[in-house]
């Protein structure tokens, strides 16, 4: 007896299930996934597209602004007043657009973070990785979590009324000063060197440590000369990552460093970067078309190419550098 | 040290030295210097948590909730720009995580490596990179010029679009995360009962990655919140005397707030700063603290 099977009015190989719908209704759906993975290539052409369109439209005004009744200056001139000039006043009314005015005070700033970020978060990172015992770890991990996650608004507070009047009792430093903007900004990007340094020196093999203690060396040659080689390329990376977070933080700087550009490395007086420029010049309104809307535009394309050349470079450098090991 | 420096100082002539007890005082020398780093990193943040609660704790009332900013510190309150950070919330959500999980879904589930998806990878590196003040330009350019008739100009839908464009690479890499954890037996097993792909990514992976992608989406929406770059270069002020009432409404947030009263010279201006700082780190807290519930609840699942 054998049990008769349903269906058997249905010849083999005939069967055809309707999957009509569901297709189309995939199609849409990729479609549309496929268009919101596009909207992040149509921001970066909008970033690139706006930043050079209104940077060309100031270095086309630019000779008009800089020409006075006795002489003409030429597009060429303009592009060289621009890299060159000792002075930043585009809203003066005698203007001059030097941007290493303020790419000066952007790089000391970043100059002094990295100061303080190198060796905090470094030796955090090989604390972390090295030294301390798993239960540790956990409480100090979320601990830097929460450094990163504060908002860089606070931050600023904490350079302009703690560290400022603290820094006052031993140097002479006035109210606003790139020394205390560049310490907490250092403060800010240690989170950020500690926890990729750490992944870079935590994957390094365990075997190059037993390795290197089989030798005889302590626990510190150890790190020292064998796993912090190996994890170079990631610890380099990171800096390079952090250094390009620390030019592009804005916050920080416009609240603690001031709005005065000036050229020079004195780390006590005011001075103000680029991101604190557009900040001053966004705060007020400088309504479309003016020189000052467009100096915005060539202060963020300046800005941009700098940290994209750094992104570009750590990623270079990791893939050129990385050690491999199996 | 070479060979040659170890035959020429030590152990040809006989004397070599280990030299024990230096090399251990260096390390303890080395190891202090680690731990000293740390505890350096953790008591700034004790002393950066201790200031702002001895400064603003004293200034929260009812009054700083519910009134509107005032020229006299003893009578402004923070309302129009809670409300005006709840609505960014709403607008940025409301984008940034659709397009965001639909782009991280194209990427993961649907792409074959092809020139396209290539390109995208890239990009979205690259823009996690991007200083959030260079957003902040193209918001001013884009949203609230260009496409100023549509959004109301300096209004809440341009502050929202500006960042949810600038969060959104976060929640791509977070979401692909999540998908690329769900195992892939899941997909095979939807695939042998004759599901096609949107269905499988439906009806069983996107579940089973659903708290890794709140996690991440939650973690992305309170860097948003704590943003205040883009939003000056946007064009919000501080002095607001209504909340938002519609997507074009005119609006403040608190960070813009926070910014506000901090750069102004008057101490009592700067302890009303210090009283918003703790509302908004609560606020922040609170939302890490649901990434993180969800977050243990995926580790446990999987």
């Amino acid at each position: 007896m054998t049990a008769e099977l349903p269906l058997n009015d249905i010849a083999p190989g005939t069967w055809k299930p309707n999957r009509g719908r569901s297709e189309t209704i995939q199609l849409i759906i990729k479609i549309i996934c496929g268009a919101f993975a596009t909207i992040s290539i149509l921001t970066t052409i909008g970033i690139i597209g706006t930043l050079i369109f209104e940077a060309f439209s100031f270095f086309g005004n630019l000779p008009s602004e800089l020409s006075k009744d006795s002489e003409q200056v030429s597009y060429m001139q303009g592009v060289i007043h621009f890299l060159t000039a000792g002075r930043w006043t585009p809203l003066f009314a005698s203007k001059q657009f030097g941007i290493f005015v303020l790419i000066s005070a952007t790089l000391m700033i970043t100059f002094i973070s990295i100061l303080v970020a190198l060796p905090l978060g470094l030796l955090a990172a090989i604390c972390l990785s090295e030294y301390a015992s798993p239960k540790i770890r956990k409480v100090l991990k979320p601990v830097l979590e929460i450094l990163a996650g504060v908002p860089t608004v606070v931050y600023g507070y904490f350079a302009l009324l703690t560290v400022t009047p603290f820094l006052k009792t031993f140097f002479p430093v006035e109210g606003f000063n790139s020394l205390s903007a560049g310490i907490v900004l250092g403060i800010m990007i240690t989170p950020m060197v500690a926890s990729l340094s750490e992944d870079a020196i935590y994957s390094v093999p365990q075997s190059l440590r037993d390795g290197a203690y089989a030798l005889g060396g302590t626990k510190r040659e150890t790190v020292w000369s064998v796993v912090l080689p190996a994890a170079l390329s990631g610890i380099v990376s990171s800096l390079i990552l952090a250094t390009s977070r620390a030019i592009g933080e804005t916050m920080i700087v416009t609240l603690a460093a001031g709005a005065n550009p000036t050229l020079g490395f004195n780390p006590f007086v005011p001075v103000m970067t680029m991101t604190a420029y557009i900040v001053q010049v966004t705060k007020g309104d400088a309504p479309h078309g003016t020189i000052a809307y467009q100096t915005l535009y060539a202060v963020g394309i300046t800005l941009f190419l700098i940290t994209l050349a750094l992104n570009i470079f750590s990623f270079w450098f990791v893939r050129r550098f990385r050690q491999k090991y199996d | 040290m070479t060979a040659q420096g170890i035959e020429n100082k030590g152990a040809s002539s006989g004397n070599f030295k280990q030299n024990l007890s230096g090399r251990y005082n260096l390390d303890r020398v080395f190891a202090t210097a680690a731990w000293a780093a740390t505890i350096v990193s953790v008591l700034v943040l004790v002393w950066l948590l201790f200031t702002i609660l001895k400064d603003g704790l004293g200034t929260i009332n009812w009054n700083f909730f519910t009134a509107f900013p005032s020229r006299k510190p003893e009578q402004a309150g923070i309302k129009p720009a809670f409300f005006g950070t709840l609505w960014l919330m709403a607008v940025v959500a409301a984008t940034s995580f659709p397009i965001g999980v639909g782009a991280a879904i194209y990427l993961e589930e649907f792409a074959t490596d092809n020139w396209f998806s290539r390109l995208v990878e890239i990009n979205i590196g690259n823009l996690a990179g991007v200083p959030s003040i260079i957003y902040g330009l193209l918001g001013l350019a884009v949203f609230k010029r260009i496409m100023g008739p549509i959004t109301g100009g300096n209004s809440v839908l341009s502050g929202g679009l500006t960042l949810s464009l600038l969060i959104l690479p976060v929640i791509i890499v977070a979401t692909r995360e999540a998908l690329r954890a769900v195992p892939n037996s899941i997909r095979l097993a939807g695939f042998a009962l004759g599901a096609n792909k949107w269905q499988v990514v439906w009806n069983h992976v996107l579940p089973s990655a659903m708290p890794g992608v709140l996690t991440g989406v939650i973690l992305a929406l309170s860097r948003a919140i704590g943003e205040t770059a883009p939003l000056i270069a946007i064009g919000a002020v501080a002095f607001i005397r209504s909340t938002p009432s519609s997507l074009q409404s005119p609006f403040t947030a608190m960070p813009i707030q926070i910014y506000n009263w901090v750069g102004r010279p008057q101490a009592e201006f700067h302890q009303i700063a210090a009283s918003g700082i703790i509302v908004l780190m609560v606020m922040l807290l609170l939302m890490n603290t649901i990434a993180i519930y969800f977050r243990n609840r995926f580790q446990q699942t999987r």
